[in-house]
């Protein structure tokens, strides 16, 4: 009569523990490749066609802490456009076309995301599969970060005061990550977590540019965060340099 | 330090806060009445070389009087709480020329609609804000509470209203605002690790301020 | 007559091993210590979780003394974290609900008392007996553990209202959730075989002459507290079972995602809920009732209206849930009839403190520690009764409700309530466990000081509650409308201090009266139970053969008891005769 009871109260915490639970995943260590400085580059620009929709002015003043930080009224960050239409902070990345077998280790220096006067600087940025993203709040209130994240593990911190760092790492390839505050529900980021380090971000200017890639042809992808996803081919051989442009159209 | 109830700002507070004031002197001349008591008996009856306790069970007529005394005071209290609770909650007290807003609770935020120039909530000219509550002084107002996640809690304490917003569930909370100024609306329910940060502004406004802050609005305000 | 004759038992004299007499035991008095010691540390626990909850409340966001020590995931740079703070509220009451008050006051009393109040041997299970220990530790454990999984324990209070406990991408927490289902589950398991024991226990195993209504008012308190148990916490354990299936199989019950609804657990955890907090009152007036009838030397008063404002309060409570969900956005229909009926339970809640005055008045009243304690659970339990009725009373409820004044109502019944009644019952049946008395000057001291601290902790919350400050908020100053209460929050914060830090009091003289406290006499107290007959510690078995049970147990000061002021009741005097004892039942014991 005991045992019945213990296997049946065993075997339901058994199923508790073993169905969600949470497990570090204990990442064996890639074999090292290094990144060729001399390997090919694809650069280009991205733009968009028509007027550049108005990013709405965002109200702070429910946080007077962060409303002081501002000369004048912060915007959102929709649509980041530069000159002549450019568009910033969009996400370039090697979707395919990386030489199977090849692994790159991830830097030992974290990316670092700041919460300041209630934003996430950067925007939108790129980081590589175990490399660390520290996350740091320079604003004296509370934010949490609420990753949202399908292949990763999606976690949700707080940080209630000033001067606090939290750091976490990501397991595997997703593209995008989002990031938000739960108090301040203006406050978005985006990540791509990528397995080489073959991405980057446009500036105001809205150029980009890929470098250390080996000979092959690459499918590269512009992400942004309104106007959806282009895709372009590049095929590189060894120390070339090609270009690939986007255009995405304003609606 | 403040020692009593938030100041009132609402119709509903001067019923809620008379009817504080009665429990509280009926509480209190019972709580005088044990405690006294007690003190009274602690020193009267303490134990003395030759004195003897009094051998009784009890008297049925004490159990008579005090079980018919609370009995009817509680069933008086019920009668008149009941008329008063119906004129907050129930949906057919609502009055129909209440000015009717949307607010979506989520983690951590209100989001409040407002129905825009035309005055009518569901049509293309509302618009959100996120955090502000915009209401007219002497006014009868209807909020119309959802929530996007879990359930939170819609609390303005200087109007003595408390109303859940249940995910799934439509709830009307009705006021009539009598104090303008500046106000605090806070979350009654806990919601999740930013509970505590899910406070929005409050305005009570006269006609004319509300009327030039919804135009304002209207034109493209903030988010 | 409903009272059963046994053939004499034997008292066992085979020899047993040090963990068959003391770690594995069948016996109910060494089980009701079992449970004292292990409740008596998750006691320890909450307190521990309390002090922290009013560091952050009285200086929010400073570093907290110690804090170093815990995790980066709780307190970083010595300042709780706001998710940290909601799991200290939610694993506070949790402990202190279901792993120090209700087992202090059914697992030790129920356990300890039953058999030796109506004179019989032990329970009518003693295995089913032993299981109900180890499972009630067992889920202590479990409980335990969830501080030690990834994202730690609950955060959704210790009333885990759905959606936010049913979703973990809402409320953070994920191991740690199922662990408190499990461990509730395995809970309610441990208290329903209890309850059963004990109301098997109470209606056949009464003694010769101990009749219904001559069965103290601790012994009816557990018994009615017993029924509650084996019908509410079943309900607990099938809603904790269907949030455990929200979580972890993909289920909707309570996540109207997919069709199910939020108030659907307040409902069944509240249906639970209520008659939880009588269970956690009952027994805590059935033993004050006990101890203040021996220090005033004279009968309960009223002693069959206590009876049947125990049964009352037992039966009204099943119909009161809704109070706790009058904000709830159910229909306000409902609100009125579940006002009416928690009004109405006011009733037999004062008729009972009324009683206890007259048992009192006109006592000759003997302030021993016992006394002391349970005079502090009448002054005190009177006030967080009638700080119910500003929230049953519904439209005033809606400032109140959630906020600080639910919290004070809350400790001035379950800590000015049961606690104290439990430091009086814990002094009072000390010799009986242990054979020893604890130190009179140090409970004195002890009593005096909880009383001032508790009140100087507790009383204020009325207060800032009134005010406005809500439940489990992290920071109030971060309402402008609360920032001048907070002053009052520091106040509250260092009489907790002090009040915790005077418990270490109750904890010495406990522990150390164990070993060197004076050797208890046979009838300390001068009391008329049953268990006084027998010597200090009561020995395995209790009785040889079956006593007799002569009269009421309250015959304090009775003219036939001469020169004494008490009776017992299994004392038998010349114009006494023997209960007649029921036919055993056909094919014998």
């Amino acid at each position: 009569m005991n045992g019945r009871i213990f296997s049946v109260v065993g075997g339901m915490f058994l199923l508790t523990v073993c169905s969600k639970g949470d497990r570090s995943a204990v990442q064996a260590a890639p074999p090292r490749t290094e990144v060729s400085a001399a390997g090919g580059t694809i650069t280009g620009k991205v733009k968009f066609t028509g007027a550049a929709p108005k990013n709405p002015a965002i109200d702070m003043s429910e946080e007077a802490a962060c409303k002081a930080k501002y000369p004048t009224t912060p915007t959102e960050e929709n649509v980041v456009a530069g000159a002549a239409n450019a568009l910033a902070n969009v996400f370039v990345y090697v979707k395919s076309g990386v030489p199977a077998g090849q692994t790159f280790p991830a830097p030992a220096t974290s990316v670092v995301l700041d919460q300041n006067g209630c934003r996430y600087h950067p925007h939108v940025f790129g980081i590589m599969v175990g490399q660390g993203l520290e996350i740091l709040n320079s604003d004296p209130v509370l934010h949490n970060i609420k990753a949202i994240a399908k292949a990763n593990r999606p976690f949700n911190v707080s940080q209630p005061s000033a001067g606090m760092k939290t750091t976490r790492t990501f397991a595997a390839p997703e593209v995008m990550v989002n990031l938000e505050c739960n108090v301040h529900g203006w406050m978005h980021a985006y990540l791509g977590v990528r397995p080489d380090p073959f991405f980057a971000v446009t500036g105001p200017d809205g150029s980009f540019s890929i470098k250390g890639l080996p000979p092959g042809t690459y499918t590269i992808e512009a992400w942004h965060e309104k106007f959806g996803t282009q895709t372009a081919t590049v095929t590189i051989a060894a120390t070339e340099s090609k270009t690939a442009h986007f255009t995405f159209a304003a609606h | 330090m403040r020692w009593w109830l938030p100041d009132a700002g609402s119709t509903f507070a001067g019923p809620i806060d008379t009817l504080f004031l009665a429990i509280l002197i009926i509480t209190g001349i019972a709580l005088v009445i044990v405690e006294v008591g007690l003190i009274t008996f602690v020193i009267r009856y303490r134990a003395r070389p030759g004195r003897k306790a009094f051998y009784t069970h009890g008297s049925t007529r004490a159990e008579v009087i005090w079980t018919a005394i609370p009995a009817v005071t509680m069933v008086a209290l019920g009668l008149i709480s009941n008329h008063y609770w119906v004129l907050i909650k129930d949906k057919k007290s609502v009055p129909p020329n209440a000015y009717h807003l949307g607010v979506h609770a989520k983690q951590f935020e209100w989001q409040v609609t407002y129905p825009g120039p035309d005055g009518k909530l569901g049509t293309a000219d509302d618009f959100t804000v996120r955090n502000q509550l915009h209401v007219i002084v002497n006014q009868p107002f209807a909020v119309e509470l959802s929530s996007e996640d879990v359930v939170h809690s819609f609390f303005v304490p200087e109007w003595r209203l408390k109303q859940d917003a249940v995910p799934g569930m439509q709830i009307t909370a009705w006021f009539e605002a009598t104090k303008t100024g500046e106000f605090e609306l806070g979350c009654a329910e806990l919601c999740g690790m930013g509970h505590y940060k899910m406070r929005a502004r409050v305005f009570v406004h006269t006609p004319d301020e509300y009327k030039a802050w919804v135009a304002q609005q209207a034109a493209g305000g903030s988010e | 007559m409903t009272t059963v004759a046994h053939t004499p038992t034997q008292a066992h004299h085979e020899p047993m091993s040090f963990w068959r007499k003391y770690i594995f035991s069948t016996d109910h008095k060494i089980i009701g210590i079992q449970f004292l010691f292990v409740s008596l540390f998750f006691l320890l626990v909450g307190g521990l979780l309390a002090m922290q909850i009013r560091w952050q409340l009285g200086f929010p966001g400073k570093p907290m003394p110690g804090g170093g020590i815990l995790p980066e995931t709780m307190v970083v740079n010595g300042v709780i974290l706001p998710e940290y703070y909601v799991q200290l509220v939610s694993m506070h009451g949790t402990f202190m609900v279901f792993f120090a008050i209700m087992p202090l006051l059914v697992g030790v009393y129920a356990n300890f008392l039953i058999p030796l109040k109506i004179g019989t041997h032990d329970m009518a299970f003693p295995r089913i007996n032993m299981a109900s220990f180890w499972l009630a530790l067992l889920a202590g454990l479990i409980m335990t553990a969830s501080f030690f999984v990834p994202n730690g324990p609950i955060r959704s209070g210790w009333t885990n209202y759905a959606p936010l406990a049913a979703r973990p991408d809402l409320s953070g927490v994920t191991v740690g959730q199922m662990l408190w289902c499990v461990s509730i589950v395995v809970l309610g398991l441990s208290s329903v075989l209890g309850s059963l024991n004990y109301i098997t226990t109470v209606i056949n195993l009464r003694a010769p002459g101990m009749t219904w209504f001559r069965m103290p008012l601790s012994v009816w308190a557990l018994f009615i507290t017993a029924i509650l148990g084996v019908l509410a916490l079943p309900v607990l354990q099938g809603a904790a079972i269907m949030l455990l299936f929200d979580n972890v199989l993909g289920t909707h019950f309570f996540d109207p995602v997919a069709g199910g609804q939020a108030l659907l657990w307040q409902h069944l955890f509240w249906f639970f809920g209520h008659p939880e907090v009588y269970i956690l009152i009952l027994p805590a007036m059935g033993m004050v009732s006990d101890i203040i009838a021996n220090g005033s030397r004279k009968p309960i008063f009223g002693y069959h209206s206590m009876v049947f404002a125990i049964i009352g309060i037992a039966f009204l409570g099943w119909i009161v849930w809704g109070h706790h969900m009058f904000m709830s956005g159910m229909n306000p229909t409902l609100g009125s009839t579940f006002m009416v009926s928690t009004l109405l339970i006011a009733v037999p809640s004062a008729i009972k403190v009324f009683n206890w005055m007259g048992t009192m008045w006109r006592g000759n009243l003997r302030f021993h520690v016992p006394m002391l304690n349970a005079i502090g659970f009448v002054s005190m339990f009177t006030i967080g009764g009638l700080s119910g009725i500003f929230m049953a009373a519904t439209p005033v409820d809606i400032p109140l409700h959630d906020t600080q004044f639910i919290v004070a109502h809350i400790h001035y019944v379950l800590f000015g309530g049961s606690l104290f009644a439990l430091f009086a019952a814990m002094t009072y049946w000390y010799p009986k466990m242990f054979g020893r008395l604890m130190s009179e000057p140090l409970g004195k001291i002890h009593f005096v000081l909880t009383f001032i601290f508790y009140n100087l902790t507790f009383f204020p919350m009325h207060i800032i509650g009134m005010g406005g400050q809500m439940r489990r908020i992290y920071d109030p100053t971060i309402y402008t409308f609360l920032k001048p209460q907070q002053p009052l929050n520091v106040f509250i914060s260092y009489a907790a201090f002090a009040l915790f830090a005077t418990q270490f009091l109750f904890a010495f003289n406990f522990l150390w009266s164990l070993k060197f406290g004076k050797k208890a006499p046979q009838n300390p107290w001068e009391d008329n139970g049953m268990e006084w007959s027998l010597p200090n510690p009561a020995p395995h078995g209790n009785w040889e053969k079956t006593p007799n049970v002569y009269r009421g147990p309250y015959e304090f000061s009775a003219p036939e008891a001469g020169d004494k002021d008490y009776l017992p009741q299994y004392l038998k005097l010349p114009t006494d005769r023997d209960p007649v004892p029921a036919p055993l039942p056909a094919g014998g014991h």
